[in-house]
């Protein structure tokens, strides 16, 4: 069912918990009727400087998260946010149809992690 | 990649097919190979066999042959069983009793019966054990109830249901009571006058007999609307050319199940219950789905939480073992376990339940074996987890 990259990224996944004094924290997801997806960032000269992840969920669930903190580690935060859960997906190799739904989780993630560090900062500038 | 035996934890789903079955159905591949219906020897010889084979299956079911039809899988004993005798009493009836942990064979049949028939259906509630009360099917009974459809014992948990009581109370109303025994063959008595039953299913390749073929059980008397049609074998209630080959493999693999039953039923449980012991007091935060005691002597499903299911069984088919979990991610479906949701189950405990079923080929090493790497899969999970920790 899962591409070797999938396989991969689920038993060796890259950036692996939490960031106590982040600049910006995503939460998504639901335990109810989903996954649950949390992706912390410290960001520097408006560039995603670190990033660590905690997922609750399948292979695939980890893997895109693994997969897209790679993907915007190092990059400015104009671009991070633009992250695709079809590039996402891409990068893995693809997914099978029913697990595309956890691409969006994550790509959602690295957008609510932004959105969270961006009216962090307009609010000290309020 | 080398030879690694894979532990088979999964016998639920399915068994292997027993050499000794597999060898009594060749022939009927190559050799004796004719239509049961057919004049000549070699039809009239594959007559025999069936005739034969529907003969122990009475036999280990303390029924007569007539009240044996072979199917060709557990789910289409469910449908014609719930179908047949609902639409063939329709003028007495439309109101069906079930309960809300049925595999999908009776449920998606009774929900049919409701959208496209307009039967009611009442859905019995269970405990938090996956009890059913024989109290409640009482209290449901109505003047317009034609069937009460109760499975002996669950798939996903293991708890083994008091058929033998609800089967007096259908009697004493005079109600059809159908068991969906499918993963009671091997472990429990499938004698039907002690259970009560007047309908009762059973699948093949749960038993190590082979795929594609199963049993309904009807008492003389009930009646059912066929529900294919055709050349009018298996006295009209089931027609097409039997499968004589799976028929005569049935046959043989529930009479080797009925043999060893006892002895493994004991060697089952005490596995087990290692298996549970063991795990339930190594890893934290997880707790046992089903009944202590009333349950399958092969079935350990253990919800372990902050961790989902698919995730877990991944861990274990990379060291070679093989389970399985109601968990929404690996059947695809995005709703919880139906089963586990009508015990209470909080949906993010059930999400991290594996069912764990053991069979004729584990051993005590294989136990000791899931025990040495569970931890360590659901720990690496939980480490990875927001919930953890919470």
């Amino acid at each position: 069912m899962y591409s070797d990259l999938v396989m991969q990224h689920f038993t060796d996944p890259q950036n692996v918990g939490v960031i106590e004094d982040a600049d910006g924290v995503g939460k998504v997801g639901n335990p109810m009727c989903g996954d649950v997806m949390e992706m912390f960032i410290k960001v520097k000269d408006d560039r995603v400087e670190d990033v660590k992840f905690r997922t609750f969920g399948c292979g695939a669930a980890i893997a895109t998260s693994s997969i897209a903190t790679e993907m915007i580690k190092g990059k400015p935060l104009e671009e991070a946010v633009k992250l695709s859960n079809k590039a996402v997906a891409d990068a893995l190799g693809g997914l099978p149809a029913q697990k595309m739904h956890c691409s969006n989780l994550a790509a959602d993630a690295v957008r609510a992690a932004i959105e969270d560090y961006r009216s962090k900062g307009k609010r000290a500038e309020e | 990649m080398g030879e690694r035996r894979i532990v088979y934890l999964d016998h639920a789903a399915t068994t292997s097919v027993d050499p000794q079955v597999v060898e009594a159905m060749l022939p009927f591949y190559t050799e004796r190979y004719g239509n049961p219906s057919s004049l000549h020897s070699l039809g009239r010889e594959a007559r025999e066999r069936v005739d034969e084979a529907r003969a122990t299956v009475a036999g280990i079911l303390n029924c007569s042959s007539e009240e044996i039809i072979f199917t060709s899988c557990g789910t289409e004993s469910d449908n014609l069983a719930i179908r047949g005798v609902s639409l063939m009493n329709r003028r007495r009836g439309d109101h069906i009793i079930t309960s809300s942990i049925e595999h999908h064979a009776v449920s998606h049949t009774c929900e049919q019966l409701e959208r496209q028939f307009g039967f009611e259906v009442t859905y019995l509630p269970v405990d938090e054990y996956g009890m059913v009360d024989p109290g409640d099917v009482e209290q449901a009974i109505t003047e317009t109830t034609i069937l009460i459809s109760i499975m002996y014992a669950n798939n996903e948990m293991g708890t083994i249901q008091p058929i033998s009581e609800i089967g007096e109370l259908a009697r004493s109303r005079g109600i059809p009571f159908h068991t969906d025994a499918v993963q009671a063959a091997g472990s429990l008595s499938l004698d039907v006058q002690e259970l009560g039953v007047d309908l009762m299913s059973l699948s093949g390749h749960k038993f190590y007999g082979p795929k594609g073929v199963g049993v309904l059980y009807v008492r003389e008397g009930v009646e059912l609307l066929c529900c294919q049609t055709g050349g009018g074998h298996e006295r009209g209630l089931r027609s097409g050319t039997e499968n004589v080959a799976c028929i005569v493999g049935l046959a043989t693999a529930l009479e080797l199940a009925e043999e060893r039953r006892e002895e493994e039923s004991k060697r089952l449980s005490g596995l087990r219950d290692h298996l549970i012991e063991g795990l339930l007091s190594s890893i934290d935060h997880c707790r046992l789905m089903g009944h202590p005691d009333k349950r399958l002597p092969n079935n350990a499903n253990i919800a372990f939480e902050y961790v989902e299911g698919e995730g877990v069984l991944l861990g274990l088919d990379m060291a070679g073992i093989a389970a399985s979990s109601g968990s929404a991610c690996s059947t695809g479906s995005s709703d919880p376990s139906h089963v586990l949701s009508a015990m209470g189950v909080p949906p993010e405990v059930a999400r991290g339940a594996i069912r764990m079923t053991l069979g004729h080929e584990n051993t005590e090493e294989d136990v000791n074996g899931v025990l040495e790497i569970l931890p360590a899969v659901v720990e690496r999970l939980r480490v990875m987890s927001p919930l953890y920790g919470e």
